[in-house]
């Protein structure tokens, strides 16, 4: 920013923006250049870049220990993979797929798109968030770390004690699952705080709570969700780690403890975190299925009340993942009941979905065609959930591979195949350039396919009896040729996820160049440039709509009066985002950088020795109030611009 | 309805900005807005209550775990007496006394009183690190060890899960008034001020349903 000591007066955009206008703002909303200024960076597309491209190497780590199983299980008596080996990859593949890829792709997506959609300059706390995204890759890298040191976790990725206690699994292995965990989920709860703020706070004018983008909707249910279901598995493996490390007794039923303890705590988590994942899968799909029926969403208030409700629920029904433990049967009745409800609010979303395609005129791009698959791979999946859903059933089949077919038909039909129509959508939006459309059809044909051929199969496995996280079996199981069909899936799968790394690798360079707005969508981010300037709208837009594009006129107005050489940002009502103050937000610095690498030795410290706690907390506490404390250049250009309530 | 009344709610139906700056001409002027807010107009507000429903959940998750233990034990405590009830009680008192200074900060904040919050922040640092030290008496006065039994186990983590929090906030107060003195000022740090004082109420009244627990749940 260009504002010193001086008395000179804030200079203020006007509308329609000028040239300088622009150029200043550009000045003043980057981030700084260099090494140093990349570490320090904290605009919002940066730190969601960052973060999405971080989350899809998980993904494609994940991807990669899935193979090496199905290569393992391809076929009978294999000896490629030896039992301890394999234990840690099917314990990594699920913890890298659950805790580093999917929760955080969808954070990573919003914190990239939300501000655009609502039409704001910046996240609410950037600082907290350039922050939430450097503990995410501190405490991903460290899992990968230890796993190459042979030292990855084994328990499988919800860690079961007393499996997982100090008893039967000596060593660190655990302990670097349990504080992976501790990373991760203050990640994920800062970004919900900032996503929360950002939503209710800075919104355009005009956006009022019932025209904010259904995907901003979705990102707002699953904050809150974020928010009181994160707290129950951090606090389930801090006592996880302190029953390992200091001995306390938590899940020691010979100490008066209890295992059953940790399955609850974990599956308060555990269950709405499926949800956490779905959510935002549903929000791709509204976002993605307007545009391409060319209409806007049939039944927008019973789409946000059953994102809602759909929340409520999914706090109700944990106990599901419990039915083969000694609980009350009244109880798992009541669970029951719970889980096939949810499939209501479902429904009426997938009703809405088919009435807006039905009524609309359709253009058959690939983020369409992954809608499609949506609707087929998630209802099947969800068909096999009402059996899961059912006691008697759910004994029969559990802990075989009838449980790992249905969790990967919602999980992936749920929230992968929007995900990838959604980078196929907001592509073009990021790079400003189109993915090509030919590679597209081929990633999505073979990914469908590969899918289904890799898990239609398991279900018969698991019908068959076929236990989860088995490194082998005998060929006389006779488990052998759906096992290898399976196994041509992966294959498949892999080919179809290196045509889309080629799409991206080849699109960044000779993609069509795309313009502000290649799918005449009707949302804001469509109405700023692609890639978006760093201040994202020279001029903030006033909105007049749902769809502020597709309304008669466009967008009702644009913003004036705001500071072009400091950062300065319009606050909006929560409820009818009425201009309410003009606020001036932080600058780029190094400090947030510091703080997580402070974090990090904090975190890791205390698997090696309680005292981490003391001595670690210190350095975290000088980084935080460095970054706290107010530079006197930046003071100075808020005083400019100060105005008293 | 009079005319001007038919104008307001026709610029709320359509979503327009309603006793605010109107767009006119397609411009919205803000440039008279203030600059800062307090309440529910501040980011930090919302940040600050996002923090607080998440540590809610996580103590009242805590006191969830406590009586599931309870209910697994026939004997509870299980082997050692209850904590003392001196020192707790002691700082539950001085804890509930400090409210009022830290209201007294807030209001100052409010009023934007530069030498009003420097006072009653310092009154309110001095309370929170002499709440520390009596916190120090109390965890040496809870009768039983972390390893001792599940008992110990949960005894200690809902001690430090409040601890922690007494520590962060009572540093975070002694910053704020640190920098109340030496500058350099602006609006906001009034609004952090009163944030700061919002989140003290939370930290006190978290503590009575945990002081309730922790002295006489072994006693009930």
């Amino acid at each position: 920013m260009t504002v010193s000591g001086t008395a000179s007066p804030p200079r203020l955009n006007s509308v329609p923006p000028s040239a300088e206008d622009a150029a200043a703002l550009e000045r003043t909303w980057r981030d700084p250049p260099g090494l140093l200024g990349w570490l320090a960076a904290i605009n919002h597309k940066e730190i969601g870049k960052r973060f999405i491209v971080t989350a899809f190497g998980f993904f494609v780590a994940g991807g990669l220990l899935a193979a090496a199983m199905r290569l393992q299980l391809a076929q009978p008596d294999n000896r490629l993979i030896g039992p301890d080996l394999y234990n840690q990859i099917f314990t990594m593949h699920g913890t890298t797929m659950m805790f580093l890829f999917a929760v955080p792709v969808m954070q990573a997506m919003s914190i990239y798109l939300v501000p655009l959609m609502i039409g704001s300059r910046s996240v609410a706390f950037p600082r907290m968030n350039a922050y939430g995204y450097w503990i995410y890759l501190f405490g991903g890298l460290m899992l990968f770390v230890a796993f190459a040191l042979n030292i990855g976790p084994d328990a499988g990725w919800f860690s079961y004690v007393p499996l997982a206690g100090p008893d039967y699994s000596p060593g660190k292995r655990v302990d670097f699952w349990a504080q992976m965990i501790t990373f991760t989920e203050l990640s994920a709860l800062i970004e919900a705080v900032i996503l929360i703020t950002g939503v209710l706070k800075l919104r355009a004018p005009g956006m009022t709570l019932n025209r904010i983008p259904l995907f901003v909707w979705g990102m707002l249910v699953t904050a809150f969700m974020v928010m009181f279901a994160m707290p129950a598995v951090m606090l389930a493996s801090t006592a996880l780690i302190t029953d390992r490390l200091v001995a306390t007794h938590f899940y020691n039923p010979a100490e008066g403890g209890d295992a059953i303890l940790w399955q609850h705590l974990f599956w308060f988590f555990g269950h709405p975190e499926v949800y956490l994942i779905f959510i935002p899968g549903l929000g791709f799909m509204s976002a993605i299925i307007p545009t391409f029926a060319r209409r806007p969403i049939f039944g927008y208030s019973a789409m946000v009340l059953s994102l809602i409700a759909t929340a409520f629920l999914a706090f109700g029904l944990w106990v599901h993942h419990m039915f083969a433990t000694n609980l009350p049967e009244l109880g798992k009745s009541f669970f029951t009941a719970v889980s096939m409800m949810i499939a209501i609010p479902s429904a009426v979303q997938i009703f809405c979905w088919l009435a807006t395609l039905w009524t609309g005129k359709l253009v058959f791009k690939t983020p369409l065609l992954f809608t499609f698959a949506f609707f087929f791979v998630l209802v099947l999946g969800g068909m096999t959930g009402i059996i899961l859903a059912s006691v008697p059933l759910d004994l029969q089949v559990h802990d075989t591979y009838f449980v790992v077919a249905h969790l990967h038909y919602v999980l992936i039909g749920g929230a992968v195949f929007p995900l990838f129509g959604a980078f196929y959508y907001w592509f073009p939006k990021i790079t400003g350039r189109m993915l090509s459309e030919r590679l597209g059809r081929w990633n999505f044909w073979l990914f469908l396919i590969g899918f289904n051929v890799t898990f239609f199969p398991m279900h018969m496995l698991g019908l068959q009896g076929m236990p989860r996280r088995v490194y082998t079996y005998g060929a006389e199981m006779g488990w052998s040729n759906l096992n290898a069909l399976a196994s041509l899936g992966a294959l498949t799968i892999a080919i179809s996820m290196l045509l889309f790394v080629i799409n991206v690798w080849r699109s960044l360079r000779h993609g069509a160049v795309a313009g502000p707005n290649p799918w005449n969508a009707g949302t804001l981010e469509w109405s700023t440039p692609s890639p978006p300037p760093a201040c994202n709208f020279e001029a903030i837009p006033v909105v007049g709509g749902r769809d502020p594009l597709w309304e008669p006129g466009g967008v009702r107005g644009h913003v004036a009066g705001l500071a072009v050489d400091s950062r300065e940002l319009l606050m909006t009502t929560v409820l009818d985002a009425e201009p309410e103050t003009r606020e001036s937000f932080p600058e780029p610095t190094i400090w947030p950088f510091v703080g997580a690498v402070a974090t990090t030795v904090f975190f890791i410290g205390s698997i090696f020795t309680p005292w981490a706690i003391v001595w670690g907390s210190v350095p975290v506490a000088i980084a935080l109030t460095a970054w706290f404390w107010p530079k006197r250049r930046e003071n100075t250009a808020h005083l400019a611009l100060e105005r008293a309530p | 309805m009079s005319a001007e009344a038919d104008q307001v709610t026709a610029t709320r139906r359509s979503g327009a900005v309603a006793g605010a700056p109107t767009v006119a001409g397609g411009v919205l002027d803000v440039r008279e807005l203030p600059s800062f807010g307090f309440s529910h107009r501040s980011v930090m507000w919302w940040g600050t209550a996002g923090l607080m429903a998440i540590e809610s959940t996580v103590f009242a998750l805590a006191i969830v775990v406590y009586f599931y233990l309870r209910t697994h034990s026939e004997l509870w405590p299980m082997r050692s007496p209850p904590p003392e009830l001196l020192w707790g009680t002691l700082n539950t008192v001085v804890m509930i006394v400090s409210l009022w200074p830290n209201q007294l900060a807030k209001r100052a904040a409010m009023k934007l009183d530069k030498s009003g919050v420097q006072l009653w922040l310092s009154v309110c640092t001095v309370l929170g690190f002499l709440i520390l030290m009596l916190r120090g008496l109390e965890l040496t006065a809870l009768n039983v060890r972390w390893d001792t039994d599940a008992y110990g186990s949960i005894v200690w983590m809902i001690m430090l899960l409040h601890t922690t929090h007494l520590v962060t906030d009572t540093w975070d107060t002694t910053v704020l008034d640190v920098l109340f003195f030496t500058g350099p000022l602006e609006g906001k740090r009034y609004v952090d001020v009163n944030e700061n004082a919002i989140y003290w109420n939370f930290v006190v009244l978290s503590w009575l349903p945990t002081y309730a627990v922790i002295y006489f749940g072994p006693r009930g």
